[in-house]
Parts: structure tokens; C-alpha cells; sequence
């Protein structure tokens, strides 16, 4: 699965929901696909868009949170799996995009997923109540909607190939799209 | 020497006093009253960390989602936090209100305690973090205060320590 098409395959789905993304290649994808204002591209500070997530989400109940995770990043920050299944907001699903690889520095720098660490396993051990690991769109557009519809805090892994994308572009400066995000939230009821 | 009861009221207080409902918190012996507090109030959010780094993306989450927050830390833990403080606090301009016990200064018993207490100061100086000691019961409603006036106002983190004299009695 490309984690791009991955993206475009939950992108309907995104359009009302506050979307946390860690850096490089997710946050470029999910630009490429369209900018909103209630998308926050995390460009440094690898780990805690988990916790950013698990922030807004325990902050505002009343906002659908999503946060757009890779293996690398969940991989620096497994506490905060047990974190987030402890307080278990109904309001938060965590998609994890595990190409296997730290993929900002190439293909060769493989991470433990690639030697059997299995993340949706260790999410549901944590206590994570939801989880699963997808192959395909099909499989992973539904767990994504399962989730959503069920208000269940997800912890969903998407097996994905590790390419690059086209380019890394994103239009706004780190700071506008911070201050754009804050105002999102504000604005909605 | 137990840890002093009216002191973590008047600092739990003058959290609330300061609008404070989200407070991230990895206990040590210092902090238990603080994060006892917290834990059985219904109006708090308290958000039990596993590591203290993580409390930097929570405030982070709620500052832009519209709510006040506070982190309870030891010094160790804000060591441990240095690059969620300046990769996620500092780059995306975001208020931190931390309150860090500070472990290690004069009076320590504890040698595993004392390296960190060396470095504590010296660290907040290097990644301009501005911040005061709080000792005497009666600075901190007006300390806290203050401190989460100049975080609003330059977007950045500040800190407090909270010294022996004030969480010991």
C-alpha cells in the first residue's frame, strides 16, 4: 500500500476532524492532498504528536482528533501508548503509517518493525481498546471508519511501502500553520 | 522531613486561581500532594505520564485546543524533556507553564539527586527559559501568576522550581 493513496483513502473522512501529522513525508502527503486550516504538519519534536493528540483530544471532547503517526516516531515514544490507552479519549485515533524504515534519511536505516516489532501488538497490549495492522485500502479505509463510527480510541496501523514523496512542499510557514490551527479549533462549536 | 501538605495546597490552589485545568504529571516524592490534588478534583484534567517529555506535546495539544495547563516535573524529568521543550515548545511558540522540583541543592541527602541539582539552573539559562525559585508560601499564588502572564504573553515556556524550604516541612 502507498501511504500516500493511504491518505487520499481517509482524506473525506479528515475534512472535519483536528489532524495532528508528524514530519516529512505524512505531513507533505496529506498537503499535497489539501491543505485545511484543522491540519497541524509537527515538523520536529519526533514522538509527540501522539501526545500532542492525546492533549487536544482529552482538551475537547467535542472535536474528532486524528493523528497521522509513523513507526519511527511511535517507536521513540511507546509510553505514551500506555499514556493514551489509560485515559483512553473516545475522541482519538492514532493511525500509524509503518513503512518499516526511518525513511527522511533514506531506506537503509530499517526500524524494528522491520525485524518483527509489531506496533498494533504492542497498542493493544499497552491497552490501547482498538487496533489493528492493514495491507490494503480497502482494509484500512474500513478500520478507519469502524473507528470513527464506534468512538473508540484506535491505534491503527497501515503497512505501507517506504517511498518518498514527489516533494516535501508544504506552503505555509510552520507558524502560520500553527496560529491557522489554533483559530480551527476555536471556531468550531 | 515529610513533604509539606499546606504548602502543595497553597500551590494546587494557585494553579486553579490561574485558570489551570490540564496538569501532566510524573510524580515524585515532592509532587505526591500536588498530583493527589489534582487526581481528586473533578474540575482537573490530570494526565499521568509515563515519561515527562510527553507532557510537553500535551500542553502543546491543549494550549492550541483552547485550554490552560501546567506540567509537574521533577528537574530530572525536565532533563529529559529538553527536546520536546525545544523542538515542539520553542519552534511552534507555544506557553509552558512547568513547575519543576528542584532536587539536589543545599540540604540533599540523596547523592543520586545531587548531579541533576548541579546542572538544573544552568540548563534553563542556556535554552532561555526564563524562571525564579519558589520558597516562601506567600510568593506563590503571585509567582505562578506572573509566570503564566510573561508564557501567554511571549508564547514560550517558563519555569518555576520549587525549592526544599517550600515542599519540605
Amino acid at each position: 500500500m502507498l501511504r500516500l493513496n493511504a491518505i487520499k483513502a481517509i482524506y473525506p473522512d479528515l475534512k472535519e476532524c483536528a489532524v495532528v501529522t508528524i514530519m516529512g513525508a505524512t505531513a507533505a502527503e496529506l498537503y499535497a492532498c489539501g491543505h485545511r486550516p484543522n491540519f497541524f504538519y509537527l515538523e520536529h519534536a519526533m514522538g509527540l504528536a501522539s501526545s500532542m493528540g492525546l492533549g487536544i483530544a482529552l482538551s475537547r471532547p467535542d472535536l474528532q482528533v486524528v493523528v497521522l503517526d509513523g513507526d519511527g516516531s511511535t517507536l521513540m515514544n511507546l509510553g505514551g501508548l500506555t499514556t493514551m490507552a489509560r485515559y483512553r479519549p473516545s475522541n482519538l485515533i492514532h493511525v500509524v503509517f509503518d513503512n518499516e524504515v526511518l525513511l527522511s534519511v533514506g531506506v537503509s536505516f530499517k526500524t524494528a518493525t522491520a525485524e518483527g516489532a509489531d506496533l498494533a501488538g504492542i497498542a493493544a497490549a499497552a491497552g490501547i481498546p482498538r487496533t489493528a495492522t492493514c495491507t490494503d485500502i480497502d482494509s484500512f479505509r474500513d478500520a478507519f471508519r469502524d473507528a470513527l463510527a464506534a468512538r473508540e480510541l484506535a491505534t491503527l496501523v497501515a503497512k505501507v511501502e517506504p517511498v518518498l514523496p514527489p516533494s516535501f512542499f508544504i506552503g505555509c510557514h510552520m507558524l502560520e500553520n500553527r496560529f491557522e490551527f489554533q483559530r480551527a479549533l476555536e471556531r468550531e462549536p | 522531613m515529610p513533604v509539606s501538605t499546606t504548602n502543595s495546597k497553597i500551590i494546587y490552589d494557585a494553579l486553579k486561581a490561574c485558570g489551570v485545568r490540564v496538569v501532566s504529571a510524573l510524580p515524585e516524592t515532592w509532587l505526591v500532594h500536588l498530583v493527589g490534588l489534582a487526581d481528586d478534583d473533578p474540575e482537573m484534567t490530570l494526565v499521568r505520564l509515563a515519561k515527562e517529555e510527553e507532557g510537553i506535546g500535551i500542553s502543546a495539544g491543549a494550549h492550541l485546543a483552547g485550554v490552560k495547563s501546567a506540567l509537574l516535573m521533577q528537574n530530572h524529568g525536565f532533563l529529559a524533556s529538553v527536546n520536546g521543550i525545544v523542538s515542539l515548545a520553542q519552534l511552534y511558540r507555544i506557553p509552558l507553564l512547568m513547575l519543576i522540583s528542584y532536587r539536589g541543592t543545599f540540604g540533599e541527602e540523596h547523592p543520586w539527586q545531587t548531579e541533576g541539582g548541579l546542572v538544573t539552573e544552568a540548563v534553563l539559562s542556556a535554552l532561555r527559559i526564563p524562571y525564579e525559585r519558589l520558597d516562601d508560601p506567600a510568593e506563590v499564588l503571585p509567582k505562578i501568576r506572573k509566570a503564566q502572564t510573561l508564557a501567554g504573553a511571549s508564547l514560550r515556556p517558563v519555569a518555576l522550581l520549587l525549592g526544599r524550604d517550600l515542599m519540605m516541612e
